[in-house]
């Protein structure tokens, strides 16, 4: 990926700030949008972007985020809905090339994914991590005897 | 008729209650259990609880076989989805969605679930009803198109006492009826207006508040 992309991330917790810090680091230009201003104390030296308090959901503060000349958005609150929402918002209406939602329920992740958002689901993704582990072990264990 | 409807509050008792004595097959789905129990005493309808936005809830409610979903929990990104799910996943042919703000009605229609928002129902019906206290009614025909409205002439309005020929009205405007005493009469070009007039005004959107200020002499 080219480092000097303009990124919005919605949410401003463990995996917003986490990616808002390491993109910012590489060079990319960020917006962080979180409605709890506290959030903000997760992000480091390393960010170097814009910090914008409010409610994503509502398409005024996704304008002020300047979305409509955004490369990327990436949903990461805890709420599925408002992930869900701004993704198909950012998609729809403010045509951002590439969008991508957390959503942790994966029967809801399903529908989302036929309407064309990437969603990535930390349960299915946690699930699958752990069975091929456990898969991994028990070919390990059957190779001596094999 | 089955209608599932999601959310809380006094708005969605009275819709139950309405829906439920109308005749139709009503499911209400609330997230909070002690509502859910007051509900379930106090209306005869089938009370689901639990998170509408969620597949399983959904179904529960029989969204397989329903007709309409009304969303209208206080949270707009629910509603939304809680629509979405029911026309995708469950092929409900009317799904409407409230937008608590009222900018989200452009959005959800962008998206493809019909909404509505209240702020902008009850801000037009003031706008309508209250801005003029002459105006006594107002309905909008041919898909709010065309409005027609019912004034009331104070005897000090610009128009009294002059024939209907003499008065410049905006374009598109026509004082189709008056009524004087109780008597419907159609004006004709030397029919003179008084003060106690009721008139019955058609007018287009564009020019409705430029033809009320014509004939009452007050700005909106």
């Amino acid at each position: 990926m080219a480092n000097n992309s303009f990124i919005v991330i919605v949410g401003c917790g463990r995996v917003g700030s986490h990616l808002a810090n390491k993109l910012s680091g590489e060079g990319n230009s960020l917006v962080v949008i979180d409605i709890n201003e506290s959030t903000f104390d997760n992000l480091t030296a390393e960010f170097s972007g814009f910090r914008l308090i409010g409610d994503a959901t509502q398409v005024g503060l996704l304008r002020e985020a300047k979305l409509q000349r955004a490369d990327t958005l990436i949903a990461t609150t805890h709420d599925d809905n408002v992930n869900l929402m701004v993704a198909q918002v950012a998609r729809n209406m403010f045509k951002t090339p590439l969008v991508m939602a957390r959503v942790f329920d994966p029967r809801r992740e399903q529908v989302y994914k036929r309407l064309g958002i990437r969603t990535i689901c930390p349960t299915s993704v946690a699930a699958s991590l752990f069975l091929d582990i456990l898969e991994g072990e028990a070919v390990r264990r059957e190779e001596p005897t094999a | 008729m089955r209608v599932i409807i999601v959310g809380g509050g006094k708005a969605l008792y009275f819709l139950g209650r309405n829906f439920a004595s109308k005749g139709y097959e009503a499911a209400i789905v609330n997230k909070d259990p002690g509502e859910c129990r007051r509900l379930a005493r106090d209306l005869s309808v089938e009370i689901i609880c639990g998170d509408g936005s969620d597949e399983h809830v959904l179904e529960q409610a029989g969204a397989r076989r329903a007709d309409a979903v009304l969303a209208i929990t206080p949270r707009d990104q629910d509603n939304l989805v809680i629509c979405q799910l029911a026309s995708l996943q469950f092929g409900v042919p009317r799904t409407v969605a409230l937008a608590n703000d009222p900018d989200n009605v452009e959005v959800f229609e962008a998206l493809g679930v019909s909404a509505f928002s209240t702020t902008n129902i009850v801000g037009s019906l003031i706008e309508q009803h209250a801005a003029l206290e002459e105006i006594t009614n107002l309905l909008p025909v041919g898909e709010g198109r065309v409005n027609v409205t019912e004034i009331v002439l104070s005897s000090d309005a610009p128009v009294v006492d002059r024939p209907l020929k003499d008065i410049r009205l905006p374009e598109n405007t026509l004082v189709a009826v008056v009524i004087r005493g109780g008597d419907p009469l159609v004006p004709r070009g030397d029919s003179v207006l008084r003060g106690g007039d009721t008139v019955v005004l058609i007018t287009l959107p564009e020019n409705h508040g430029a033809a009320l200020k014509a004939l009452t002499g007050e700005g909106r």
